[in-house]
């Protein structure tokens, strides 16, 4: 039918080395969304701080992290700060992209959350004889995340979409690394990049019913 | 103070990789906006058991990443299929798909935000199904749907960078060109970054604009 042979079992030896990539991919994403979430809280308290500078630097932040390609970004942490004589390892570059990127975005998704809690809320935590950290933490940060909890498992997603870009500062131990550097060594392009793909959609896949299952347990009522 | 090899050809060169960032989102929007509209409404039409082989197949453009999804189609035109196709047009179509997979959700939510009742008031005062969609479903889905769709536009822009993988020279491709050759990597990604910033940036501001305005009333 095509005046091509498709050679699937070549391709398919290779699955284990790829599966060690896929580990990778999900590290990185892993890793990136946990330290993106604790940025994203520092930027919404930063946002909600009267310090006219503190507000600029997380407002700059969020906006440069959503209005350039994540690309970019990644560039950036590798090439841009190796200006300033600072040299990142591939892993570290993609890792700093990518949590940039995320903890811009989740930021804006927390700003969005926190319309939908009442202001009230907080006074009502301050007549209680809290403090305004405490009304924070005990009682607006855990429906900021409850509310955000969709957008960040979408946001999860995007991460692990985010790790193919490691591969252009030369990060070859995630999966589409791995995927590359077997392309260049059985020059396999479609029966390879067709089977990160399938890995790379049972990971979305993985990851999106786990939230699923997550959110089921957390808010049961 | 301020040193730089950059000269006025280089700019050129700069400014011709914008144009092609432009010109490749330009086109992957225009045509996946209108393949998502027609996938949107069908989705919409048949149901959700029904469309489940249309929504399997848009969910795998948002769920393997669009770097696999270039090199893919490239490999399966060339290799597979022996064609001589461009790498633009790979890029367009690939990128044309993955706009369409996403603007699909974006009018399906749209329609679905419609209320029932207002368009069963259209269908009882004589209206056909296709009257009822462009004078009812569509100007009330559009305010919903619009702000989206500008996020979507902008984020396929952003995205479009990922075209180098296809041999198209768009605008980071051609920063990465010049840093090889000036090794002034700061600065030329600076001008890359900002030429970015300044087109999405205004655009995501009037898309919030608008989503506020037409949310309160």
């Amino acid at each position: 039918m095509f005046g091509y042979t498709f050679q699937w079992n070549q391709a398919l030896a290779r699955l284990p080395k790829m599966l060690d990539g896929a580990l990778v991919t999900m590290e990185v994403a892993m890793l990136s969304m946990l330290i993106g979430i604790a940025l994203a809280i520092l930027l919404t308290l930063l946002r909600l701080s009267g310090a006219r500078p503190l507000r600029a630097i997380a407002t700059g932040w969020v906006e440069i992290a959503r209005n350039t390609p994540a690309l970019f970004q990644i560039y950036m942490a590798h090439f841009g700060v190796a200006s300033f004589g600072i040299h990142f390892s591939p892993f570290v570059s993609l890792l700093i992209g990518i949590t940039f990127n995320n903890a811009g975005y989740l930021a804006e998704n927390f700003r969005g959350a926190l319309k939908a809690i009442p202001e009230t809320q907080t006074r009502a935590g301050r007549s209680l004889g809290m403090s305004q950290l405490q009304a924070f933490r005990y009682i607006i940060l855990p429906q900021m995340l409850r509310i955000s909890f969709l957008p960040m498992t979408n946001q999860m997603v995007w991460a692990v979409l985010m790790t193919s870009l490691g591969v252009t500062v030369g990060m070859n131990a995630d999966l589409y690394g791995v995927t590359q550097d077997l392309n260049a060594l059985t020059f396999r392009t479609f029966e390879l990049f067709a089977i990160a793909g399938v890995l790379f959609y049972a990971i979305t896949k993985i990851i999106t019913l786990g939230a699923r299952v997550i959110a089921a347990r957390l808010f049961r009522y | 103070m301020f040193d730089t090899a950059l000269s006025a050809a280089d700019l050129v060169f700069l400014a011709k990789g914008a144009g092609m960032t432009i010109l490749v989102t330009a086109i992957s929007v225009a045509i996946g906006t209108l393949l998502g509209i027609l996938f949107g409404v069908i989705r919409v039409q048949l149901g959700a058991t029904l469309s489940l082989p249309l929504t399997f197949f848009l969910d795998i453009f948002r769920s393997v990443p669009l770097l696999i999804q270039l090199v893919l189609a490239n490999a399966f035109m060339g290799m597979v299929l022996r064609l001589q196709i461009s790498g633009f047009t790979v890029a367009c179509g690939v990128l044309s798909l993955y706009t369409a997979a996403y603007c699909a959700e974006i009018v399906r939510g749209g329609i679905d935000a419609v209320p029932a009742t207002t368009r069963r008031a259209a269908r009882s005062l004589g209206m056909s199904w296709m009257q009822d969609m462009r004078y009812i479903v569509a100007p009330l889905a559009t305010r919903i749907a619009l702000p989206s769709w500008i996020g979507l536009a902008l984020g396929v822009m952003k995205d479009s960078a990922l075209v180098y993988v296809v041999q198209v020279t768009e605008l980071l491709k051609s920063t990465q060109i010049l840093i090889t050759r000036l090794q002034e990597p700061l600065f030329l990604l600076l001008i890359c970054g900002a030429f970015y910033f300044l087109i999405s940036f205004p655009l995501a501001r009037f898309g919030g604009y608008l989503e506020k305005r037409w949310s309160h009333d």
